[in-house]
């Protein structure tokens, strides 16, 4: 067996000595932090397409009248700035910091399974390549909502079948990264590295992961009823051959709301380990927050029908989805209320990242708050479907989920770089991106209340100063995030050296900072000592 | 000067300055409207509201005060010992769920009210289409069948590149060439469904909204109280298809004598309609 390992190694030297030159590293890649960048540049460029989106959709409302696309493209714009957004930014940005961390904070060298890391990643370009380029087919693109309702989805033209198909690949591919991440985690994590002693990001991503596996198959299921409902005359959700419309929604949302988690539950393990970190002092009580969010995790799996209750619901069911769903806002709260409690009595200091994290913890907060308003039934009556609901996902998934990302990328890219970025342009960017994301989020709680449906590409006059404070707002936001485009340049091409710890004078704990920075090609190829 | 009074009204928003009774909204907040379930719902919106806004500030302040008070460049040290408390820790599990039991009791009872609804003394079927609304009464007012859309003018100014600024249409986008007319003081039932795909009935003022889906009958009602008579506007609140934003829901409320003109009139008039195809005019077939 020894004899046959070492013949093994000798055999793939070269492949074990560092990466391949040109093309064939990031084509054929199995290093984690390879796939780990490119899964990470993938979800920039999408969160640019996702936003050049958003800028049409924000330009088109910046006052009454249609001023620039027809109501059909506004339609198809909302649709795909939220299919690109969560699927092609949200959730592989995590999927890459997974890739780059997960074997770094367990003390193994690379992921378990790095050929099937190659396959889930090189799927996302094909799937992005088909969803996107329904914008040029006849009939063009999505323009249902994300959502995907029938029967307005299937009233659509050649996208049916590519929207499917691209979903449907994008399923594969998280499931093939969960199953990843899981295999790294519950394998690979080195000798005394227990599970409770595992760093929170690891932690929430191992739920998360758990979460994809679940749900994604049921995502897959409602979609491909729809294209059998389309292209092979079954009536699985129509009702004149004795379908259900309503029993898509039930599907929908039982994959949907875990998916909101699955957005929101990593972002949790970045401000967990973030703030600690400038806080100079350890996360409060650690182990709550990991039952924190497996209660969550499993409270996802009961809530889905507070997406419906304006569809038609008996009163039992409404009054159990409202209860099940207020129950979130417990776990949720203690983490929240474990994360002050980590600030106080520390001792904080404001990088970046600890910005962002600061940041995520008021904001994601105002996002919970308009979470529990719009769980109480009678008053969902109200806000259902109107902006408070786009104000309230947009204060959780913007300065909640990608407050997060981007704070876990300034807290890690020197590791990943090995040199520092620019602190005074990482900091600009984050006090544009706060000022305006709350410029361009908050009226919109003002306009749902005032009456305003989303999804409509033109507005009656009161709602216009609201609308024109919106987009003013959004395009400051949009135009700040090109900072972070030239930091995160900036510091791959060079800078000051970062120090093994990075955070020289904060109180980093975990693996990854016992590594150089960068951090070698093989994260750790002999496994460390824990203590 | 539209940023400028935006401005203003963020202000007045932020102090609650204006809280006089308006029935419809005031623009950044729920209207009370005119129906016994539609103040309901705002009172109990404005005391989750408050609820939250205390608990903000409590947790708010708690992370404010770490801001300023334990900050490195202060030469704050940390308390490296304070790591866990079971103690505070089941405190701030126990207390969220009180005041979750606080809101969600109020709420389940309002649940119990919005679903009842038995006495009705007027029903109406009301049927989504891409993009329209068709009215059939029942009861008293049987015969009378009527489909309600976007009024002209608004139509003529939305279209891309119309050159028609949307301030000088009235009621831009919420007025329909023929509104729903119903009674006051009477307990009105809507039976929803639609013909093609997912539309929403929504009247914010009557806090009366519910899907209309097809091969569904979804039911919905309201009361509109005596002395609230006038002309209440809404919208379809479910992405329907390319003129979602463009089919409004005008319900014009009368008093129950002015109601029932109105029905005679609708009567009369499909009587009058309907009256020359009775008697078919000669044809020049007949003629030879």
């Amino acid at each position: 067996m020894a004899h046959d390992h070492a013949a093994h190694t000798a055999d793939h030297d070269d492949h074990h000595a560092g990466p391949d030159t040109g093309i064939k590293r990031w084509l054929f890649a199995t290093n984690h932090k390879d796939i780990g960048t490119m899964y990470l540049v993938f979800s920039l460029i999408m969160f640019f397409i996702g936003g050049a989106m958003a800028m049409i959709i924000r330009a088109e409302l910046f006052k009454p009248g249609l001023q620039l696309v027809q109501p059909e493209f506004f339609n198809q714009m909302t649709t795909m700035h939220a299919l690109v957004m969560i699927f092609g930014a949200v959730m592989p940005a995590f999927v890459g910091l997974a890739n780059w961390m997960v074997p770094m904070q367990v003390g193994a060298p690379d992921m378990a399974l790095p050929r099937m890391n190659n396959l889930s990643f090189w799927i996302l370009p094909f799937a992005f390549t088909i969803l996107l380029s329904t914008l040029f087919v006849p009939g063009g693109a999505p323009a249902g909502g994300w959502t995907m309702y029938p029967p307005l989805f299937l009233q659509g033209g050649n996208y049916v079948a590519m929207a499917i198909f691209a979903v449907h690949l994008m399923g594969a591919s998280s499931i093939m990264g969960s199953i990843n991440v899981i295999v790294t985690i519950m394998n690979m994590r080195a000798p005394g590295m227990t599970l409770l002693k595992m760093p929170l990001f690891c932690w929430s991503w191992l739920i998360t992961a758990y979460l994809l596996i679940l749900v994604m198959p049921v995502l897959a299921g409602a979609v491909t009823m729809l294209l059998t409902d389309h292209y092979f005359g079954t009536s699985f959700f129509n009702a004149a051959g004795g379908g259900d419309p309503v029993m898509f929604e039930h599907v929908f949302w039982f994959f949907g709301h875990p998916e909101v988690y699955i957005m929101i539950l990593p972002a949790f393990g970045i401000i967990s380990e973030i703030l600690p970190t400038f806080s100079r002092k350890p996360l409060f009580g650690a182990t709550s927050m990991i039952y924190a969010i497996a209660s969550i995790a499993f409270l996802s799996f009961i809530v889905w029908g507070h997406h419906m209750f304006v569809d038609g619901m008996p009163v039992a069911a409404q009054v159990f989805f409202m209860m099940s769903t207020m129950l979130i806002a417990v776990p949720t709260g203690v983490k929240v209320f474990n994360w002050t409690a980590t600030m106080w009595r520390g001792s904080l200091s404001f990088e970046p990242p600890m910005l962002f994290a600061i940041s995520f913890l008021f904001l994601f907060t105002i996002g919970g708050f308009s979470g529990v308003m719009l769980a109480l039934v009678p008053v969902d009556f109200q806000y259902n479907q109107t902006y408070f609901v786009v104000a309230h996902f947009h204060y959780v998934l913007v300065p909640g989920a990608i407050f997060a990302i981007m704070g876990g990328v300034y807290y890690w890219i020197p590791k990943w770089t090995g040199n520092m970025y620019s602190m005074t342009l990482a900091k600009w960017h984050f006090w544009l991106s706060t000022i305006f994301v709350n410029v361009l989020f908050f009226p919109q709680h003002f306009l749902g209340l005032a009456g305003m449906p989303r999804r409509i590409p033109d507005y009656a006059v009161q709602f216009a100063d609201w609308n024109m404070v919106s987009s003013i707002g959004g395009f400051g936001f949009g135009l700040s995030q090109i900072l972070f485009v030239i930091v995160v340049i900036q510091c791959a091409r060079g800078g000051k050296k970062a120090s093994a710890e990075v955070w020289d004078g904060a109180t980093p704990t975990g693996l990854e900072w016992t590594l150089p920075s960068p951090a070698p090609y093989h994260s750790f190829s002999v496994a460390p000592d824990i203590k | 000067m539209r940023v400028i009074r935006a401005i203003a009204a963020a202000l007045a928003a932020i102090c609650l300055i204006d809280t006089a009774a308006a029935n419809t909204s005031n623009g950044y907040n729920l209207p009370i409207g005119v129906t016994s379930l539609s103040e309901n719902m705002y009172a109990l919106h404005m005391e989750v509201f408050w609820i939250c806004v205390g608990i903000a500030v409590v947790v708010f302040g708690a992370m404010i005060y770490s801001l300023v008070k334990f900050r490195h460049s202060q030469g704050a040290v940390p308390d490296t010992s304070m790591v866990h408390s079971t103690k505070v820790e089941i405190i701030w599990t126990i207390i969220p769920v009180i005041i979750l039991v606080v809101m969600a009791v109020p709420a389940a009872d309002l649940i119990l009210k919005q679903e009842d609804t038995r006495n009705s003394e007027l029903s109406i079927r009301v049927t989504g289409y891409q993009w329209k609304w068709q009215y059939q009464y029942m009861d008293a007012a049987a015969g009378v069948d009527f489909f309600s859309t976007l009024k002209q003018d608004s139509n003529f100014a939305r279209q891309l590149h119309s050159g028609i600024d949307p301030s000088a249409v009235p009621n831009y986008l919420l007025d329909v060439d023929k509104p729903l007319v119903i009674p006051s003081g009477t307990k009105i039932r809507l039976l929803l469904t639609s013909m093609d795909v997912i539309h929403a009935w929504w009247v914010p003022d009557f806090g009366a909204k519910r899907s209309v889906v097809p091969g569904f009958v979804n039911e919905l009602w309201f009361k509109v109280d005596s002395g609230k008579e006038g002309i209440y506007r809404g919208q379809c609140a479910a992405l329907c298809g390319r003129d979602h934003g463009f089919m409004p829901v005008v319900v014009d409320v009368r008093t129950p004598d002015d109601f029932k003109k109105w029905v005679e009139e609708q009567k009369t008039a499909s009587k009058q309609a309907a009256a020359p195809a009775a008697v078919p005019p000669p044809t020049a077939q007949s003629l030879n």
